[in-house]
């Protein structure tokens, strides 16, 4: 929180909450892109994936027959973009029958009252 | 817009990146690099190759800083530097090779 | 030729509409799952037993497409049937009516 933004202002904590599954709605997307233009800022930038949100980390997306781009893998990138800390409530995978064995990434699993103490903690946060 | 490589002809944005990532070829990244007055050298398509195959792995047009970063890791710190990768790519090195190896423009660049 | 086809679009965890629309299902009608509401047809799920419960019932069947994109297509649950493109029209026109719950 101290150190100083390579811009020359204060490094904020930036919090990005994925509420939603991929490609029914543009918001997945949407989100994704933020944090990628977000990244060139330096900040200090975590993801939460709650509810429906976790689905957009699931292996196996494959958007061919669909026509769409399968944008899942762009995840795999976001260590490049020191996009390090992603965050997935444990309540929101059990009840869609995942484990973190199914995600595409390392993420840490973490429960309803530690995501809410993440949210807590931010100076700014961002729900898609 | 559009651009004509061989007799065929192509359409890409205001910007001059390529509509369609289908429609890329070297004679393409050429003629590209061609109306930009720049020769391509076998260091340009080195970081042409690069983008090609991030953008393969990670369905995304890396940003500078990445960009800058991810060359140092695969090709060695001498190349992966902004002053090396802006003497070649004078306009933006992630924006102008970007274009040139048909990918869209960068995310996060206005 | 007489059964209707129910689709929802929707996901289970987040809307009401697949149980709204299980509820109204008639014996023998049939209920196809796109878009985001293929997820009702993963199994593990907090709705898999109610689909299982409608499968009883009706016939479910899953939009192939979708269900690839999301990554789903190694977890459908038994009796749910999975449809391409073609398959969505073949229903359609196997089925009287067709009813949206968007």
């Amino acid at each position: 929180m101290e150190e100083e933004a390579g811009a020359g202002g204060k490094v904020k904590k930036f919090l990005y909450v994925n509420r939603k599954a991929p490609y029914g709605t543009i918001y997945a997307l949407e989100s994704l892109e933020v944090v990628l233009i977000g990244a060139a800022f330096e900040q200090d930038v975590s993801l939460a994936f709650i509810g429906d949100g976790v689905y957009q980390l699931t292996k196996g997306q494959d958007t061919k027959a669909l026509g769409v781009k399968n944008f899942s893998p762009a995840f795999r990138a976001l260590d490049d973009y020191d996009v390090n800390k992603l965050y997935v409530d444990e309540a929101s995978l059990r009840a869609r029958g995942l484990s973190a064995e199914d995600l595409l990434v390392p993420v840490e699993v973490v429960s309803t009252e530690r995501m809410a103490e993440i949210m807590e903690g931010q100076d700014v946060v961002l729900s898609f | 817009m559009t651009i004509e490589v061989n007799g065929q002809t192509f359409e890409t944005d205001e910007e001059g990146y390529l509509t369609n990532r289908e429609d890329w070829s070297e004679d393409v990244a050429s003629e590209m690099a061609r109306q930009d007055n720049c020769e391509l050298s076998d260091a340009h398509w080195e970081v042409i190759n690069f983008l090609r195959e991030y953008y393969d792995e990670y369905q995304i047009a890396p940003a500078v800083r990445v960009l800058t970063k991810a060359i140092g890791k695969k090709l060695g710190a001498d190349k992966g530097n902004s002053k090396y990768l802006y003497e070649l790519y004078p306009y933006g090195p992630a924006k102008q090779a970007c274009k040139y190896a048909g990918l869209p423009k960068p995310t996060g660049c206005v | 030729m007489s059964k209707m086809l129910h689709t929802v679009n929707k996901s289970p965890f987040e809307h009401s509409a697949l149980e709204t629309c299980l509820r109204y299902a008639r014996q023998g009608s049939s209920v196809l799952l796109i878009e985001d509401a293929v997820y009702a047809a993963a199994r593990d799920t907090a709705v898999a037993q109610a689909v299982q419960e409608a499968l009883k019932r009706v016939q479910l069947y899953a939009l192939a497409p979708d269900v690839e994109a999301r990554g789903m297509q190694n977890r459908v649950l038994d009796g749910v049937r999975l449809v391409d493109y073609e398959g969505f029209v073949d229903l359609v026109v196997e089925h009287n009516a067709v009813q949206a719950w968007l």
